[in-house]
């Protein structure tokens, strides 16, 4: 059927919008990391300065940049392994399967703020459910302050951010584990394969596509982690949660410095663009073989 | 799948502990909080893990009458609602236009709304508060509105043409044959066989736009337009060791969506898949 006027019509809407309210900020944004805008005032070119300051002269932002990819690793390894190891047990459509299923996922429904409070309270150093479990078991040497302990806040909430998302994950394995065929297993068990084995030939090979998948989005969701540090810890204790994101809303909201958090936006997507390309050269490089 | 029959009874031992582990894991703070929310604050701090003493609704009924809990959650419902009716009309329109372009248009679209998933809102949350700003719609929720429209929109873009792909050329064949045009071809044919993918988007979106807190942080300031993200946020400033009351906060701003995953499950795991896994 050949193609009419109208369907360029059907684009406009949703162009229009997306144009306006994404692309063209994203784009201006560039712009607005070569001024010194406070928010209110004008906006004043000051070339690169705002680069200058950030790669040579902000400890804070460095700071920020490795809480990410420290936090990125935690995340993506230990989600990535639970939801594949979970993923292989309840990969059978039982009513039990697929009730834990059903519970593993239910946090990705809660919001951030929410999962944010309920942590809150559970790592809370005086009246928190981990610490007074943790006495009531013999256990207080391990009692800490979860999340106002610089050295530990982060892994914290790397915890928590597994918590809440590994079974979204989870249900993107099991729809790649349901699609191999059974003959494949049946060929490699009537040559004597192991459970090992098994898994390191047709398991492995025909999960690796989801696998791309969980990791992709798993890295892309921690580094979209503003809402649930920014109602944990603010970035705290001494910005040893602080994060690139929460470090950009900082710049701009508090210190006043829109020109400043714009030049790290554009430092941020520069970090994630290449994240995302380096994933994907390494996985398509691992699919290869 | 067989091989799991080759398990020794320790290993089905393991297995289950795992399970039972991780499950408990979830069960157990979200139990807590629920029965926290039926506390008054001595009551927790003296029974934090058990049934409460005293059952009492005070929490909630302090929720809606002097936190205004009502108000937001109109303003999340008229937010969540509008956004995501917009985001299917206009993304439909548009996967709809990707599938039946030949050649560069439908490329340059598809990558365009690919590229945005990829860019997390993070990245230009600066810039859109600038243009939203400039705009004069800060501060209101139109302006909201706008923004979540625009921000969400590639998911849908993404889901949707993804499914229309896989649907047979012949389709249109016929339509054209009939003498239909695009939009009753739209309208009439496409539409309603997308459904399921349209459903699944929307459950997915809708989880994201009635969570969203950046947004309404970003571009909400008065009281009476803020949406329940932003409020639970602002309660923790005021009642920071007032549990059992934010608690009850949680789980009214919870209530919509656990009940829609009870009811309609099967579409929030569609949501994530059809994101994701394409086919």
């Amino acid at each position: 059927m050949k193609q009419s006027k109208t369907l360029y019509l059907f684009i406009i809407p949703g162009l229009f919008l997306y144009l306006l309210f994404f692309v063209y900020p994203t784009v201006n944004g560039l712009i607005l990391s070569f001024t010194d805008w406070d928010g209110f005032s004008s906006k004043n070119w000051i070339g690169l300065e705002n680069y200058k300051k950030m790669l040579v002269d902000d400890s804070i932002f460095m700071k920020a940049l490795t809480n990410n990819l420290k936090f990125m690793l935690g995340v993506v390894i230990f989600q990535t392994l639970l939801s594949l190891g979970f993923s292989i047990l309840l990969v059978k459509n039982s009513k039990s399967n697929i009730f834990f299923r059903a519970l593993y996922f239910f946090p990705t429904i809660l919001s951030s703020i929410s999962v944010a409070f309920i942590w809150g309270f559970m790592y809370n150093p005086n009246v928190g459910v981990v610490n007074n479990v943790l006495g009531r078991i013999g256990l207080e040497a391990l009692a800490q302050n979860w999340l106002g302990d610089p050295e530990l806040a982060l892994y914290s909430i790397v915890f928590v951010q597994v918590w809440a998302h590994t079974g979204q994950m989870l249900v993107i394995f099991v729809a790649g584990l349901q699609s191999i065929p059974e003959e494949l297993y049946e060929a490699v068990y009537l040559d004597g394969a192991t459970k090992w084995q098994a898994f390191k030939h047709v398991t492995w090979p025909m999960v690796t596509p989801a696998a791309t998948i969980v990791v992709a989005y798993t890295t892309i969701q921690s580094f979209k982690a503003f809402d649930l540090i920014f109602a944990l810890t603010g970035g705290g204790p001494v910005y040893s949660t602080e994060i690139l994101s929460t470090y950009i809303y900082h710049t701009a909201f508090q210190s006043s410095e829109f020109g400043y958090a714009a030049a790290q936006s554009m430092g941020f997507m520069l970090i994630i663009a290449m994240i995302t390309f380096g994933q994907f050269k390494l996985l398509k490089g691992n699919r290869a073989s | 799948m067989n091989h799991l029959n080759k398990d020794t009874a320790a290993g089905r031992m393991l297995k289950q502990t795992a399970l039972i582990g991780f499950a408990l894991l979830i069960l157990v703070p979200v139990s807590i909080v629920i029965l926290a929310s039926f506390k008054q604050m001595t009551d927790l701090f003296e029974n934090p893990l058990g049934w409460p003493e005293t059952f009492s609704l005070t929490n909630y009924v302090q929720m809606f009458s002097e936190q205004h809990l009502g108000r937001y959650f109109l303003n999340s419902t008229l937010v969540t609602i509008t956004t995501i009716a917009c985001i299917l009309f206009f993304s439909s329109l548009l996967s709809y236009a990707i599938y039946r372009f030949t050649g560069w248009l439908a490329l340059v679209l598809y990558g365009l709304f690919s590229a945005g998933m990829i860019v997390p809102p993070q990245v230009n949350m600066i810039p859109i508060y600038s243009l939203v700003s400039d705009l004069h719609l800060t501060d209101s929720l139109i302006g909201l509105i706008a923004v979540s429209i625009s921000v969400f929109m590639p998911v849908s873009v993404f889901i949707l043409s993804g499914f229309m792909k896989s649907l047979p050329k012949e389709m249109i064949e016929a339509a054209a044959i009939d003498g239909a045009s695009e939009w009753r071809t739209y309208a009439q044919i496409v539409l309603p066989i997308s459904m399921p993918s349209i459903s699944a988007s929307a459950i997915f979106l809708s989880v994201m736009v009635w969570n969203d807190l950046l947004f309404p942080l970003l571009l909400i300031n008065s009281g009476d337009k803020k949406t329940l993200p932003l409020a639970l946020l602002q309660f923790q400033g005021e009642f920071m060791t007032n549990f059992p009351l934010i608690f009850a906060g949680v789980i009214i701003a919870s209530a919509p969506m656990v009940i829609a995953y009870i009811a309609l499950q099967r579409y929030f795991v569609e949501g994530v898949t059809a994101g994701s896994v394409k086919g």
